[in-house]
């Protein structure tokens, strides 16, 4: 996979693009659900994100953080409480979802029941009273692009889950829509299935053209397949990057527990040099760790470091923090080294197994923890 | 392994005979409450006829058969086409369909008004569709005779609102009975849509404007073909007693606007005519067969062809 954007990873995601040059954008979006009773739920507070022409964009976060609703009012399917959804810089809000160039594949696929595969695809061109002939050359073109040529015929009950997958994705692409909205498409197919479908998806967009908006709730398929993450929680954005961004700078606490593993450490910030501060930890080193985009710490900060960014040492040597190995954890590619620091607090080491190597810490060894060079970062919470 | 076969086979054998004796309650009544008296009746249709009622038995005469669609010149004997009986047989059959058409487009909305309720709810408005079935449709129909005569509710609003000068004569006609008929069999219709639109997926009808199908297509090309089982069994529900109707047409239609029910019950009563009522009645169950098998096998082929 690789592609001219690709830049746009390192850039820290921050919106600078013109309206014009986004394919979707949410602002201020507020949705509020009536609830049991007198209260309102509020599905979306105040969301403003702008998702770029020919994105695989994904809208992570767990279960009821909103991103299913933010979905649903970009499909047409509810409506936001306030705020404008823009199409190409067109509000679309108050559209039906029939007028929107935009099409989604459902969770559960929704395939239609009384139709065939081929009467599936071609049912949203129908719609859009396209010829006869195009829709025959269009389904037939569709069928090729998901492998299905041979089973055009078949009912959709008739086959796997799989292929009902590709189905519903045929009949998302066939109407050529600007936007193409993937409501957990995955969360069906058990794991080999899925990390198929992983590649075929980024190939279909990347052969397609289209703009992908893609909803899950699995950090490790956002991770794999955006070009670009928005985390949720409950009804906010709480960062938007690169899945790299994401993972290494991670903006709070939500998003770095959510994403990977992560230790975290306390300590107080004794200066800040533009986008790095120094941090004197509770164990007394101080290192440099990064900082949020436009976030100015001050006085007691977190911390994190990913288990992979910090080194085992022999006591002794030089190092950040010290400590006792209480566990190790063989996981075949690497070894985990669970130590416990001298203040108290956990620390998980990952380290990469190489033939016959390794210094070979054991549990109860004295050992020191050395931070790789920016692996630290501070987080605003 | 060969008698460990056999053995299963001979606990499958017993396993079948017993389901045979649990259902012989079952097989009892449908012998003798269903195909015992249609028996009676198709053999009462082939007998002369009494003088006063009844049968004269192992007699035999196709004369009942013929007066179905014949009358014989009190003269010379030849048989002509019974206008009457035809105009009857005719007012029966367009009445029951109109009918099923019209339960069909008010049960429609309402069956999918319920079944888009949240659940708790749904039930109760499901209990104010079967309301009326406490009463007795006799009652229920004398209630239709009040607001459709001409003091009824109808006239009145419409006579006060100035929308006619004189009453609109709804009582003993046609549209009076097909009123009547509708509103009584309108939960049979609601009932079994409900079924099937409580079954419905909603998220394909969002699939559906999702891939530009505007309402009307979405409730045509979508809604419509995946509830047809409600539709069919809510409109054979509809149908078939509304063919074989008796005491609505006789209330709201009076003497001269007969249906074939009222045309058996004649027979039976003062006509004095068994074999005839007999034969009436079997055409009518014929008539509801052939409708039957049309209807089912026209539903079975387009659904083929959808899918």
């Amino acid at each position: 996979m690789h592609r001219g954007k690709r830049h746009s990873r390192e850039s820290g995601g921050e919106e600078t693009l013109a309206a014009g040059q986004n394919a979707i954008e949410a602002r201020n979006v507020t949705k509020l659900f009536q609830g049991s009773g007198q209260d309102q739920v509020k599905a979306l507070d105040n969301v403003s994100v702008a998702i770029r022409e020919n994105e695989f964009f994904t809208l992570l976060g767990p279960s009821g953080c909103g991103k299913t609703t933010l979905l649903r009012l970009i499909a047409g399917f509810d409506f936001p409480t306030e705020g404008e959804i823009l199409l190409h810089g067109q509000n679309i809000a108050p559209l039906p979802p029939y007028k929107r160039p935009v099409n989604t594949v459902f969770q559960s696929y929704a395939l239609f029941p009384h139709m065939s595969v081929g009467q599936n695809i071609a049912f949203g061109l129908e719609m859009l009273g396209k010829p006869k002939s195009e829709i025959e050359a269009r389904v037939d073109q569709m069928l090729r692009l998901v492998r299905m040529e041979e089973l055009k015929n078949r009912k959709t009950s008739q086959i796997s889950g799989g292929q009902q997958q590709r189905v519903a994705l045929a009949r998302a692409l066939a109407p050529a829509p600007k936007v193409l909205l993937l409501d957990e498409p995955l969360s069906a197919l058990d794991y080999k299935l899925r990390k198929d479908m992983q590649i075929e998806l980024k190939r279909l967009q990347h052969e397609t053209g289209i703009t992908f908006i893609f909803v899950t709730h699995d950090q490790e398929e956002a991770l794999t397949m955006s070009d670009r993450i928005a985390v949720m929680s409950k009804g906010k954005i709480l960062q938007v990057g690169s899945p790299r961004d994401i993972y290494d700078r991670p903006a709070d606490r939500f998003v770095a527990n959510f994403i990977g593993e992560t230790n975290f450490l306390e300590g107080e910030v004794t200066g800040v040099s533009g986008e790095e501060a120094s941090v004197k930890l509770a164990g007394g080193a101080t290192i440099s760790a990064g900082l949020p985009k436009g976030f100015t710490p001050s006085g007691r900060v977190s911390v994190v470091v990913r288990p992979e960014h910090a080194d085992l040492v022999k006591a002794g040597a030089k190092a950040d923090l010290w400590g006792k190995v209480e566990t190790v954890v063989y996981f075949g590619t690497d070894t985990h080294y669970h130590v416990r620091l001298d203040g108290g607090v956990p620390f998980i080491i990952r380290q990469q197994n190489s033939r016959g190597g390794g210094q070979g810490f054991a549990t109860g060894d004295a050992v020191g923890v050395l931070l790789e060079p920016h692996a630290a970062q501070v987080l605003k919470d | 392994m060969n008698s460990a076969q056999q053995a299963a086979e001979a606990a499958q054998r017993r396993d079948i005979r017993g389901r045979w004796l649990l259902s012989t309650p079952a097989l009892l009544i449908i012998l003798v409450a269903a195909i015992g008296p249609l028996f009676i009746v198709l053999l009462y249709s082939f007998m002369a006829k009494g003088d006063y009622g009844d049968v004269k038995y192992w007699q035999f005469s196709s004369e009942g058969w013929f007066g179905v669609f014949f009358q014989r010149d009190i003269f010379d004997d030849t048989l002509t086409l019974n206008d009457a009986h035809l105009a009857i047989l005719w007012r029966s059959v367009k009445l029951s369909l109109m009918t099923t058409a019209l339960t069909l487009v008010f049960g429609f909305p309402t069956a999918y008004f319920i079944a888009t309720r949240p659940e708790r709810s749904r039930e109760a408005w499901l209990f104010l569709i079967t309301i009326p079935f406490w009463t007795n449709l006799l009652i229920r129909t004398y209630a239709m005779q009040e607001v459709i005569r001409n003091e009824g509710v109808i006239n009145s609003v419409l006579l006060w609102a100035g929308i006619i000068d004189k009453p609109f004569q709804m009582m003993y006609t046609d549209l009076g009975i097909l009123f009547g008929m509708a509103y009584v069999y309108l939960p049979l219709m609601v009932l079994p849509l409900y079924a099937s639109m409580e079954r419905l997926d909603f998220r394909l009808v969002e699939a559906g404007y999702d891939l530009y199908a505007t309402r009307f297509q979405v409730l045509r090309r979508i809604i419509i073909p995946l509830v047809k089982p409600g539709i069919v069994a809510g409109s054979i529900l509809v149908f078939i007693p509304s063919l074989g109707a008796y005491v609505t047409p006789r209330v709201l239609g009076g003497g001269k606007n007969m249906m074939l029910g009222n045309l058996i019950e004649l027979q039976f009563g003062q006509g004095r005519n068994w074999p005839l009522g007999s034969a009436i009645s079997i055409t009518l169950m014929a008539i509801v067969m052939v409708a039957l098998l049309v209807y089912v096998r026209n539903a079975s082929n387009s659904g083929a062809r959808h899918g």
